[in-house]
């Protein structure tokens, strides 16, 4: 059976795997996994290893990018190759370019999803999914500046709508960019831009550790956040765009936002 | 005259503009400039009389006096007086030989005028050329000093006749170059005629001197100093005609003051807005106008730490002045303000516009840096980069003989690279090897010499000279397509030739960056661009190759500019037939797609996307490799012109022409610098030593055919590269 079956590891740790992932993994000649496009804290190979009974290929950025994922196609040529992926596999855009190769070269592939930080967020938020415009990325500061998140926030704000931010990592440098860092990058170009997009006074919801046991969930204004101490990555943001009255409600209860909303 | 008070008076002059003169003195090599400028510190006061003509004082650096030839540049100022009116003469020493070209280019933007010496027995020389047509070009203008006149008479033992007939060949050869390299307006003006009083002649040596007007003056006819010499009483000669007389009489006359020459130059040298307000303080050399100050020199002080040298042409620097470096975006404190005396520098509290001065505290300073006071700091357009005439076309590599000394290598690298900008240091992380590309074999010689110095006297390997190569093109290539790492962007883009008249505007600063896209479009139009693609340069690259922006309307292209004019540089730098850097290209961005995402097209993907769609569409537009050519001039006498012209074409090389000049004849051609390693022995044994040669890089061609595939292994051989040129499929990419 030649195939590459992408499995979602979930988040947080080796116990955020579906069952059905697992019985994937087991059942595999060769087990791969990448832990750049996105950070599994409390994740642990070894355990994971003992879990599963399989041994795990670590592979890098380079290896899936550059050199095109040669290994796990190379794999899939001869037996069942299995590529673990934190949060759901699909979710993280790059990996979409592997998939589609493998079909082009015959190869078969099939998904196994877990649990996404895209849905965790939003659904820890209490903020409704209909409700959400584009999701953006802020790059680390160290990166060559973007507005584009600036942006993007703005026009979905245009149509009422809420946006996520992600906030970007470097897992080579054990670089996870903290809510406190991703708002400053904005208020940066707030200062250069002056449209009155990202302020102090701006509404934001700051979200760390879904997935894990104890995520923090907490809205307000900048000002406010900017202070808030959020603990451990990773962290992730949403600007809510018009609120429904039940979200309001939502915020006000689930996430410490003030009172006032509800007006 | 006390040193001290020599100091006082000239720093009171300083600020009397009409009474100052910044000049230089430049020369062909071994034509006796230094021994002349040495006549003239004499003069000032810093040097007892007697010593000049041995002393040699600006030679103060030990390699310089060892070899006897010059290499650093160094400054004074000196007093003069004429009539009984005192002038300052601020002189820049600048070096006379071929291989240090850049750093006589560089001395050049803070002088108005320059004495050029040549040799009475030798005549014009090839660089007595090039140097004259660096002055020229810079609008820098000429006076004529024909030296060594006492070898015609004691050693060539002419008659005046025949004196006179060669005198007359020298002007009239000199005239020949202002001609062929002065600017409309100016050359007619500058040529230099006995009568008017631009023409000298004299001995350095034995330190006489004189002008027409200056030997009539005097009653003293040319048969008077040839029955001198006959008699031997020569030693009177500078009582009755002093060298600096002549020398500095003539400057003071034929020079322009800084009032006068900023109204001309600053157009040349400074592309900014004339009617602005810093345009007009520089025209006018105005004090109180915004500090405006051209770096031409960086040196490090062991003590002092890094002394900024320049010319001050508008407003005032003081101590602790507050001024910023434009191309190194830093603001500093001005910590110390002085003045050359030979080679001392002398603390002096302020100095004002129109003068050299030398700055403590710019750790960033490099030569070609523009300063300004921090008010104007963000209006200031900078001055064009300072061009070399020459590039570095030959390497070695260099390692510490002991290991553990690696780390003072480096040190003194860094300061060698900051001394001399036409010396490129280059680290291959990769194999771990410091490399040294300078102009020539003895440049890099000198460079290893000053390594050792600076590095505490380190023993130091070098490798055999290898020559640096480039990589071009001769087609269009096709419209190459690469995706990023991740697959989610992809970029279109095409290559083909430069045009060699863009080439040239680029070589002679006429097609600068610094513009700015508008002024550079207007330049490109008129040399025959296309008008979509004269508006959308994006980059100059150093070894002359373009980006160009040819897309419409893509969306977030603006973020991902600068990381593909990053990309665009990485490309350059090292080409696909053998990673020599690229040359004369146009690179046209034709199409791009960028990921929605911002982390997702950071420059960890755009960058090499760009590259590979670079190198992939060269590698289809007939790609060829350029070799580095030297212009080489050969003095020597008539039995051995055969020798030195056949061995000359047997290297490849070929004549361009062979001129008879009293005994010698010169032969000038072009060699390929690959074939000069050892001619000098060659040229010694086929000529028994009587031939006098020098070689200037003068430009790149296309190597000949059956040579390419040689050097392209040979390089990649040593670069540790697979044997084969990558096929263009290894870069661009099916959609």
């Amino acid at each position: 059976m030649d195939e590459i079956v992408f499995v979602g590891l979930g988040l947080h740790d080796e116990m955020g795997i579906s069952l059905r992932g697992l019985e994937e993994v087991k059942t595999a000649d060769n087990v791969f996994i990448e832990l750049y496009t996105s950070l599994l804290p409390n994740f642990s190979i070894e355990r994971f290893e003992k879990i599963s009974g399989k041994k795990l290929h670590v592979v890098s950025r380079r290896e899936l990018e550059e050199e095109n994922g040669e290994a796990i196609l190379k794999a899939a040529e001869t037996g069942k190759a299995v590529l673990l992926v934190p949060g759901d596999p699909l979710i993280a855009t790059t990996h979409v370019a592997l998939r589609i190769q493998a079909e082009k070269i015959g190869i078969k592939t099939r998904v196994v999803h877990g649990a996404s930080i895209l849905s965790a967020v939003i659904g820890l938020s209490g903020l409704h999914n209909y409700k959400f415009g584009k999701t953006v990325t802020i790059p680390l500061p160290s990166e060559t500046p973007s507005e584009t998140p600036y942006e993007v926030i703005a026009q979905n704000k245009r149509f009422g709508l809420h946006t996520l931010c992600l906030l970007d990592i470097k897992v080579d440098g054990n670089r996870y960019m903290k809510i406190r860092e991703g708002l400053e990058s904005l208020l940066k170009i707030e200062e250069k831009r002056r449209e009155r997009i990202v302020t102090m006074d701006t509404l934001a919801l700051g979200i760390a550790r879904a997935g894990s046991s104890n995520p923090t969930v907490k809205a307000g204004f900048l000002k406010d956040l900017l202070t808030y101490d959020f603990g451990e990555p990773p962290h992730s943001i949403i600007f809510p765009g018009k609120l429904h009255f039940m979200e309001a409600e939502a915020l006000i209860v689930l996430a410490c936002a003030p009172e006032n909303l509800r007006r | 005259m006390p040193k001290f008070r020599q100091t006082g008076d000239i720093l009171k002059l300083m600020s009397s503009k009409e009474d100052i003169r910044n000049i230089g003195i430049i020369a062909h090599i071994d034509h006796g400039k230094t021994t002349m400028t040495d006549s003239l510190l004499a003069e000032a006061g810093l040097l007892s009389p007697k010593i000049a003509g041995e002393a040699r004082a600006l030679d103060y650096l030990e390699e310089e006096q060892k070899r006897g030839i010059t290499i650093k540049t160094a400054n004074i100022s000196l007093l003069h007086e004429m009539g009984d009116r005192p002038y300052v003469i601020n002189l820049i020493d600048t070096p006379g030989h071929v291989d240090f070209t850049g750093k006589v280019t560089r001395a050049l933007r803070a002088i108005d005028g320059a004495v050029v010496v040549v040799d009475a027995v030798e005549e014009v020389m090839v660089q007595t050329e090039t140097v004259t047509r660096q002055a020229l070009e810079e609008r820098v203008r000429p006076v004529l000093f024909i030296n060594k006149v006492d070898r015609l008479i004691r050693e060539l033992r002419l008659t005046p006749d025949e004196i006179q007939n060669k005198l007359v060949r020298i002007i009239r050869d000199f005239n020949n170059l202002i001609d062929i390299y002065g600017e409309p307006e100016f050359k007619e003006k500058w040529k230099v005629d006995p009568a008017k009083e631009t023409v000298a002649f004299g001995s350095a040596l034995h330190k006489w001197g004189f002008t027409l007007s200056m030997a009539q003056q005097k009653g003293i006819r040319f048969s008077d100093i040839v029955d001198a010499y006959a008699k031997d009483e020569y030693q009177d000669l500078p009582e009755l005609l002093p060298l600096h007389t002549a020398i500095l009489d003539m400057v003071v006359k034929n020079m322009p003051n800084p009032i006068e020459a900023q109204k001309y130059r600053i157009t040349k040298v400074w592309k900014g807005e004339m009617d602005s307000e810093i345009g007009q303080a520089m025209l006018n050399c105005d004090d109180n106008g915004p500090t405006v100050m051209c770096i031409t020199l960086a040196q490090m002080d062991p003590h002092a730490g890094l002394v900024a040298t320049g010319r001050l042409f508008s407003g005032s620097m003081k101590e602790g002045g507050r001024v910023f470096l434009v191309n190194a975006k830093k603001g500093y404190r001005v910590q110390q303000v002085s003045m050359y005396m030979g080679a001392f520098r002398e603390v002096v509290g302020e100095i004002t516009g129109g003068n050299i001065a030398a700055l403590l505290g710019l750790d960033l300073a490099r030569a070609g840096e523009t300063l300004i006071d921090v008010e104007h700091k963000d209006v200031m357009f900078p001055f064009e980069r300072i061009k070399y005439v020459s590039e570095p076309v030959i390497t070695i590599a260099i390692e510490p003989k002991h290991p553990r000394e690696l780390p003072r290598l480096v040190d003194a690298m860094n300061r060698l690279s900051i001394e001399d900008p036409n010396l490129v240091t280059t680290v291959n992380k990769e194999t771990g090897e410091y490399l040294l590309s300078g102009m020539g074999e003895l440049h890099l010689e000198i460079a290893v010499k000053f390594l050792k110095d600076y590095g505490g006297g380190i023993e130091i390997t070098t490798s055999r000279p290898i020559v640096v190569y480039r990589e071009s093109v001769l087609g269009e290539g096709v419209v190459a397509m690469a995706k990023s790492p991740n697959k989610h962007s992809r970029f279109w883009v095409q290559i083909e030739p430069l045009e060699e008249n863009v080439i040239k505007m680029i070589d002679k600063g006429d097609l600068a960056e610094e513009m700015g896209r508008k002024r550079m479009g207007n330049a490109l139009k008129e040399a025959g661009w296309p008008t979509d693609e004269a508006r959308n340069v994006w980059a100059l690259e150093e070894h002359k190759n373009i980006i160009v922006d040819l897309t419409k309307g893509i969306q977030y292209l603006r973020e991902a500019r600068d990381m593909i004019i990053s990309g665009f540089r990485w490309a350059c730098g090292a080409g696909p037939l053998c990673e020599e850097p690229l040359r004369g290209l146009k690179v046209k961005l034709m199409d791009v797609k960028l990921h929605e995402d911002p982390v997702h097209r950071g420059p960890a993907q755009v960058m090499p996307a760009v590259r590979r769609a670079i190198l992939g569409s060269f590698l289809t537009a007939k790609p060829v490799i350029l070799e580095p050519v030297y212009k080489i001039g050969v003095s020597v006498p008539a039995q051995w012109v055969g020798e030195s012209s056949s061995m000359i074409t047997r290297k490849r090389g070929r004549i361009l022409s062979s001129e008879q000049r009293g005994a010698l004849t010169t032969v000038t051609g072009y060699i390929p610098v690959a074939e000069t390693f050892g001619l000098s022995a060659e040229m010694r044994s086929a000529t028994s030593g009587h031939a006098f040669w020098q070689c200037t890089f003068d430009h790149w061609e296309k190597a000949p055919e059956n040579v390419t595939a040689e050097i392209i292994k040979q390089i990649r051989e040593r670069r540790g590269l697979s044997s084969d040129v990558p096929s263009p499929r290894k870069f661009i990419d099916e959609a």
